[in-house]
């Protein structure tokens, strides 16, 4: 059994990471973009609480408890933009979505 | 010296009596009017009076009195060099010359205010009439005594005025409305020459003061014939011409007669139509300088003269046939002037001012006393009716043809005598002129006297009711008038008959530049002339109006059917001379619808055709300009603005396709752009 290191755990969050990045990238839902996002976040929030472990700093864990608040208001403000944009367009697909284009 | 200082009041009373008709006159009543409108005069005669007699006292006779300086002015250039300063003062000059005009319009002025106290009497506008022959008076008066000739002008157009006012008193009249403008708009183009005449004389003296013009024209700096002192002369008889009712701006003045007749005495007989030949005697020095403008002066005083006396034979309208005398008489004065008697010529003014008004007033009475009759047919037989009147009129009618003795003898032989005589142009052609004019003066006038005095009456039954002699108020100026009329030319005695015209010697000082200048031309065209020859001019001329006189008895009284015959077998002539020479009409024609009316139409045509062209050529201009500015907007500016639009348009494509609008497209930009900064890291 091997001990469970720092590499580890970046290597999670690595993937977490590009899992979401991924999903932000082809997943035409938004709300799954959004979800895709609070996976980065999370992958961000791994990696903080990783390092605040390897350098024995309590820093890294409270940026990551700022980063948990900051998730969870910018997933209801994008829940919110997603609400008023279903109202408007009668869709929530990014691609159909291009309004700010020349 | 009370007279002499205070010679300004004298135009004053007839002015402050004008203000008062014109303001309050209405409420007056007529017997307080007929007292303060004379009573002005009077009392200007008096000061007139007293400052003539203190005048004849002083060393040398002349007297100037500057109020105050009117214009103060710029100062110019003179035509000749040098400059000068305009000014122009209030200032009143009392010489010989202005004291027999200030004598003759005060006086003749009050016997005719006297006698229109009478006349006037059952007229309407009664202050109304004296206002305005007051206003004439202060006009007349501020002519004569003015010491230059801006205030002369003054003067002259305010009689012009109070001419037009009172020819159209009986406004209600057209023919006297017509008349007034007529007069009015005649005497504006001989204005105009006087007004040419002071700008010539401005240019040439840089004076207008008659004293210091009268010395630099005397003072041997000017040539004789000096073409400037030509034109200024002859602008100045333009304007003579006009006021003075000579050819051919006579034509007013006997239109003129549609006035009440005293105006018809006072204005158009005594004294306003001879300030065109106080304004040439004023002038003499100038006048002497320029022989070929006293030739013309002669020229068309003689024309003038024997012109109106032969339309003067064939009118029948009473106060008419007294019309074109005045003119022919006017003639004769201007004629003196012209051939540079100028001293017979003020004598024959003043002469003519007492007779002619005599036989106005005189003609006046006839009229009222045949409840407003004029015309001659339609009286006769007359002197037995109103004998004061046919006594009166019949001394005026003697002085009129000369005969010796009386007033109209000494003045009018003495014209003759000098057109004689004079250096100046061709002596004898005037005298003959004049020579003739006397007979048709005697025939006119005597025709006159017949038709209206003797013979059968054919007055109209209606008329014959109510004839009556007038009031003594309209006879005692008639009574004196006649007195001047028959001795009023014994001042004037010629020194051939023994006497020793005190008159001539009066003026000489007036006269002295013209005098000099005279006996310059004499001596290099010397005329011999002897005491003889006056002898014989003064028999011809007697000869010649007995002759009319003897003429106009056989034709108009005793064999009047001879008259009439003639008057048939002369068809065309008779009818020429009864419509005046048909002057009238050909300047109605030439004047009023050649140049007034056609000239309208000219312009009219002018306006429609070039002045309209005109703006709708800017109009078209305009528009030409807008549509270039359109195209140089639409394909010059605007194609700038687009071109530089469309090569941004053109630039920016391949950017354009970038922003796509789609959020994940910029994201995949994102992430591609760290992992190409990461690959380069961790590369390198």
């Amino acid at each position: 059994m091997t001990e469970i290191t720092t590499a580890h755990y970046v290597f999670l969050s690595a993937a977490l990471f590009s899992i979401g990045v991924i999903g932000v990238l082809t997943r035409r839902n938004v709300v799954i973009i959004l979800m895709s996002i609070e996976l980065i976040l999370n992958a961000v929030n791994i990696n903080l609480v990783a390092f605040s472990k390897h350098f024995l700093s309590v820093n890294g864990q409270a940026f990551a408890v700022f980063v948990i608040v900051d998730a969870a208001a910018e997933a209801a403000v994008g829940l919110g933009i997603i609400i008023a944009l279903f109202r408007n367009k009668e869709t929530v697909n990014a691609d159909e979505i291009d309004l700010m284009k020349w | 010296m009370y007279f002499l200082e205070h010679i300004w009041m004298i135009p004053l009373f007839p002015l402050a009596g004008a203000i008062l008709m014109l303001l309050i006159g209405r409420k007056l009543s007529n017997s307080v009017v007929s007292l303060i409108c004379p009573g002005v005069v009077g009392i200007a005669f008096l000061y007139s009076l007293g400052a003539v007699l203190q005048l004849a006292g002083l060393e040398e006779h002349r007297h100037e009195l500057i109020l105050y300086t009117w214009l103060p002015g710029n100062t110019f250039h003179l035509l000749g060099g040098g400059t000068a300063t305009l000014s122009a003062d209030w200032g009143f000059l009392l010489d010989p010359l202005s004291s027999v005009m200030i004598l003759v319009v005060t006086g003749v002025g009050l016997l005719i205010h006297v006698y229109s106290v009478g006349y006037m009497a059952h007229e309407g506008g009664y202050y109304r009439f004296f206002g305005y022959i007051n206003l004439f008076l202060f006009f007349m008066l501020t002519l004569v005594l003015g010491n230059n000739y801006l205030l002369l002008f003054v003067g002259w157009e305010g009689v012009g005025l109070c001419s037009y006012l009172l020819i159209g008193f009986y406004f209600d009249r057209q023919s006297a409305t017509t008349a007034g403008n007529k007069a009015f708009i005649v005497n504006r183009i001989g204005d105009a020459g006087f007004i040419l005449g002071m700008f010539t004389m401005l240019a040439v003296f840089g004076s207008l003061q008659f004293t210091e013009v009268t010395e630099r024209a005397a003072s041997g700096a000017f040539s004789v014939g000096d073409a400037a002192i030509t034109a200024m002369t002859l602008l100045l008889f333009i304007g003579a011409c006009g006021k003075s009712a000579q050819f051919p701006l006579y034509v007013w003045l006997p239109d003129a007669m549609e006035g009440p007749t005293p105006v018809s005495a006072l204005i158009h007989a005594a004294t306003m139509v001879t300030a065109g030949v106080y304004m040439i005697a004023r002038s003499n020095a100038l006048f002497v300088l320029a022989p070929s403008t006293m030739a013309v002066v002669a020229a068309v005083g003689a024309f003038t003269a024997i012109f109106a006396a032969t339309i003067g034979i064939a009118q029948n309208d009473i106060k008419r046939v007294l019309a074109y005398s005045t003119v022919s008489q006017l003639g004769y004065m201007v004629m003196a002037c012209g051939v540079g008697a100028f001293g017979a010529g003020v004598f024959h003014l003043s002469t003519h001012a007492y007779f002619k008004a005599l036989l106005f007033l005189g003609a006046g009475s006839v009229i009222h006393s045949l409840s407003g009759e004029q015309d001659m047919r339609k009286m006769g037989g007359l002197w037995n009716r109103i004998p004061i009147t046919f006594k009166t009129f019949l001394v005026a009618a003697l002085a009129i043809i000369g005969t010796p003795g009386l007033s109209g003898f000494f003045s009018k032989d003495e014209i003759l005598w000098y057109s004689f005589i004079a250096p100046f142009g061709t002596g004898w052609i005037l005298w003959l002129v004049g020579f003739v004019t006397a007979g048709l003066t005697a025939l006119y006038i005597w025709r006159l006297m017949f038709l209206t005095f003797f013979g059968k009456s054919r007055v109209s039954h209606e008329a014959e009711h109510h004839l009556h002699e007038s009031p003594p108020v309209m006879t005692i100026p008639l009574i004196v008038l006649a007195v001047l009329s028959l001795a009023g030319g014994w001042i004037g005695w010629p020194a051939a008959l023994g006497g020793s015209n005190h008159f001539e010697h009066w003026l000489e000082p007036v006269f002295e530049p013209a005098a000099a200048a005279l006996a310059a031309a004499e001596e290099a065209h010397p005329v011999a002339h002897s005491v003889s020859q006056e002898y014989l001019l003064m028999f011809l001329s007697v000869a010649i109006a007995g002759l009319g006189v003897f003429l106009a008895y056989t034709l108009f009284l005793k064999k009047q059917e001879v008259a009439d015959r003639l008057a048939a077998s002369y068809s065309g002539i008779h009818r020429l001379l009864q419509n005046k020479y048909y002057v009238d009409e050909i300047y109605g024609k030439i004047f009023v619808d050649g140049l007034a009316k056609g000239g309208g139409t000219a312009l009219g045509r002018f306006d429609s055709s070039v002045i309209d062209g005109g703006v709708n050529g800017t109009a078209w201009m305009t528009r030409f300009g807008a549509t270039l500015s359109i195209w140089w907007d639409t394909w010059i500016v605007d194609g700038a603005v687009r071109a530089s639009a469309f090569g941004v348009k053109i630039t920016s494509y391949p950017v354009r396709l970038l922003q796509t609008g789609l959020v994940q497209g910029y994201a995949l930009m994102i992430v591609v752009g760290v992992l190409i900064f990461l690959s380069y890291y961790l590369l390198r």
